[in-house]
């Protein structure tokens, strides 16, 4: 039985300020979203793109950061926060051409009624010599609701660029 | 399209246990990918992992996690599964916690790599712990058994966890 299975995908043909899977099938067991992304932003290094769930408005999301940027590793925490995040910096239009973060997201049991945790890998390389340009990126996260995933909306930092990709797979034990 | 990706087996505990096990796991594929949820109890340290039984010192790993606060780094070399052969981090879960295990060329005659990752965010507590094993054995890997070293309720009851199996060709 295939157990592996594309729900959705959105390759850019323009850029774009978010994304969102809706009407998400509650068919699996577990969602896999894997993106590939680069940012409009020019002026730096850019900070999180955030995602959010079912449109939550509550505090409901927390992350636990492992991350190495090239010169140091290190872990901080950021608790009771109102969307989850993801970052790839240094793949945006002020720094490397052609370069984008990749980040693979692994959500189990994404329907079950209990809080639910997840994984957050993401990384970007962009052949700079300045620690903190790029990342390798290990974090845990935990969104605090019993209810089922029906949605995900992720917004840019700015902008997604064209050709940014986001696919969601969801993956089935039955 | 090609299918490529399988489920061999999975279990929902109905008690507590003291470790999760598949075996008979057959060569049908080329890797394998362990998905687990549970809810780590508080005597639990640490998840390790053993292969066909081997309870040798044929296992060595080296695994970097985050606490929130710092990040560290230790390597463990030529000891028994138990030491050597973790794949989740200590942490007490109140919320359920994600562990996963990539096993690579599973039934190759080569020594076994596998990457583990066990994600336990609390929100506000919790580690993210990643590791990368090796089994020191050319032996195919028929079964295979994850285990805390918190006893007998090392996993706690509603535990699931799911064997798959990938597929190259």
């Amino acid at each position: 039985m295939a157990t592996y299975t594309l729900i959705s995908s959105n390759v850019l043909s323009s850029s774009a300020a978010s994304v969102t899977f809706s009407a998400i099938p509650a068919t699996y067991t577990d969602l896999v979203l894997r993106v590939s992304a680069r940012d409009t932003n020019t002026s730096a290094i850019i900070a999180g793109t955030t995602f959010k769930f079912n449109g939550s408005t509550g505090s409901l999301y927390s992350i636990t950061k492992l991350i190495g940027d090239g010169g140091t590793a290190s872990s901080s925490r950021r608790s009771s926060i109102t969307s989850d995040e993801f970052y790839y910096p240094g793949a945006n239009a002020g720094m490397t051409a052609n370069t984008f973060g990749s980040v693979e997201i692994y959500i189990p049991s994404y329907t079950a009624s209990q809080n639910k945790p997840f994984s957050t890998f993401g990384v970007t390389e962009n052949n700079s010599a300045t620690a903190g340009d790029t990342e390798i990126d290990a974090w845990a996260n935990l969104y605090r609701d019993t209810a089922a995933i029906s949605s995900i909306a992720i917004n840019a930092y700015v902008t997604f660029a064209i050709g940014s990709s986001f696919y969601l797979y969801g993956i089935s034990n039955a | 399209m090609a299918i490529t990706y399988d489920k061999i087996a999975t279990t929902t505990l109905s008690g507590t246990a003291s470790s999760v096990t598949f075996s008979s796991i057959a060569a049908s594929w080329t890797d394998l990918k362990l998905i687990i949820v549970t809810i780590v109890p508080a005597n639990n340290g640490y998840y390790y992992v053993q292969f066909n039984g081997d309870t040798a010192a044929n296992y060595s790993c080296n695994f970097m996690q985050g606490n929130g606060t710092s990040a560290t780094s230790t390597k463990f070399t030529t000891a028994n599964g138990s030491d050597a052969g973790r794949v989740g981090g200590s942490a007490v879960t109140t919320a359920p916690s994600l562990l996963t295990l990539d096993i690579f060329s599973y039934r190759n005659s080569t020594h076994k790599t596998y990457i583990g990752n066990h994600s336990s965010d609390q929100n506000g507590a919790g580690v993210t712990y990643n590791v990368v094993g090796k089994w020191g054995s050319t032996a195919a890997i028929t079964s295979f058994s994850v285990f805390g070293n918190g006893g007998s309720n090392s996993f706690t009851t509603g535990t699931t966890a799911t064997l798959y199996g990938i597929k190259a060709a």
